[in-house]
């Protein structure tokens, strides 16, 4: 259980960690200054979940572990972060896209989680989810913004949606460790939060005038450490310097 | 001089947000406890947000203030659960920053709603009118959001509720 434990707590820690480190590439690069300071707060967030749930996971892991290590000098396979969340950031659209596709995911995932059994993932939910309430607003707005605001805007946002439907169906895909946690009562139902999503993936998408897509397969493996070429990348930029210089300190 | 727990209250009170230096530590409501009967004093502190970066300066300004009072070997704990909510910041605070040109936050955390929330009607710090508009519900640090005042047409911070 134990072990189960910390796997779930590393997903959910490097869903956070994942998404924030692809958002803070656009600070400095945000289309007009309140976005760009509105994508680095919510990259911000983002990061300090993640060492919340990463410190969970260093006691969880004990021995020489740490928060730090667990980011810097774990290798691409052995990340458990959806892949949705490290595909590349494009333009503006793919990035509202993916952050409300995962937003609306994250805000039904985490309210199932105000009521675990572990503490720990409680108090990091109780923590968490007034901040990702603002995250799911931001995005649900800027989707219904594009989608019904220019000809080139709907297009963009639409394309960005139809692109990225793939890789949403591994939000729900329950495995072995998701059952176990569900089971002891310290993880969510997946399925629930499925339909909680779908319905408001549905109004959001509506009244933004946009399709919602038609898909029936869906990409998957990056729960269990299989991952899309771009996390390599991404890890290389994030933790190149605690790798070169291990005892570098501020 | 018998030390209390009142006593090292007092003494945080001189220890400022390094954020928003008008504002010390026990206004912004992120001291929970402060507990003598140990072997040394242990306060108990909460993040206001996850990814506060002033929570290590914060520490550091408590230890160095409560060392300069005399008290050598303290404990900060850092806890998340009760979640820090606006509302625990002190009627005091929620002065003081509108003095600083801050809008505080308005009523209680309770009111959000999951999308849409309707943005809250903020009274401009400057000539208090609520003639006043959203610009961006993210601002200049994780716990403000960005108004702009539609009478004296000065964009100012507010200081969000959650």
């Amino acid at each position: 259980m134990q072990n189960e434990l910390l796997q779930y707590t590393l997903r959910l820690g490097d869903n956070a960690l994942i998404l924030g480190q692809r958002l803070a590439e656009w600070c400095g690069h945000g289309p007009i200054l309140e976005q760009d300071i509105a994508l680095s707060n919510i990259a911000l967030d983002q990061l300090g979940q993640a060492r919340m749930l990463m410190q969970y996971a260093a006691e969880l892991k004990g021995g020489e572990s740490t928060e730090d290590k667990m980011a810097f000098f774990r290798d691409v396979t052995e990340y458990n972060n959806l892949l949705l969340l490290e595909l590349e950031n494009g333009d503006w659209g793919k990035t509202i896209a993916r952050q409300f596709l995962f937003d609306t995911y994250n805000y039904f995932l985490y309210t199932e989680l105000l009521n675990s059994k572990d503490d720990q993932i409680r108090a990091v939910a109780q923590k968490a989810i007034k901040e990702i309430t603002y995250h799911a607003q931001w995005s649900a707005e800027w989707v219904i913004r594009l989608g019904d605001g220019t000809e080139e805007s709907h297009e963009r946002i639409q394309n960005a949606i139809n692109d990225l439907w793939e890789w949403t169906g591994e939000m729900f895909a329950m495995d072995a460790i998701d059952e176990a946690m569900l089971e002891a009562g310290i993880g969510a139902d997946l399925n629930k939060i499925k339909a909680d999503w779908h319905e408001k993936a549905s109004m959001i998408l509506d009244m933004a005038t946009l399709e919602k897509p038609e898909a029936d397969w869906f990409q998957s493996g990056g729960k269990q450490g299989e991952h899309t070429e771009y996390l390599g990348f991404l890890l290389a930029e994030m933790q190149h310097l605690p790798r070169m210089y291990p005892e570098a300190s501020w | 001089m018998v030390l209390s727990e009142n006593q090292i209250w007092q003494w945080l009170e001189d220890v400022s947000d390094p954020e928003i230096p008008v504002l010390s530590v026990v206004d912004l409501g992120v001291v929970r406890h402060v507990d003598i009967n140990h072997d040394h004093p242990i306060v108990t502190i909460t993040p206001t947000y996850s990814g506060c970066p002033a929570m290590n300066e914060i520490e550091e300004n408590i230890r160095k203030k409560l060392k300069e009072e005399g008290l050598e070997t303290i404990e900060v704990k850092t806890i998340l659960s009760p979640a820090w909510t606006t509302d625990w910041m002190t009627e005091k605070g929620k002065h003081k920053l509108q003095e600083f040109g801050i809008a505080p936050p308005e009523g209680s955390s309770a009111d959000k709603s999951v999308l849409f929330g309707k943005a809250k009607q903020v009274t401009c710090p400057k000539c208090k009118s609520t003639n006043t508009a959203m610009i961006s519900q993210f601002g200049s640090t994780a716990c403000k959001s960005l108004y702009k005042c539609e009478d004296c047409k000065e964009p100012f911070d507010y200081f969000k509720c959650i």
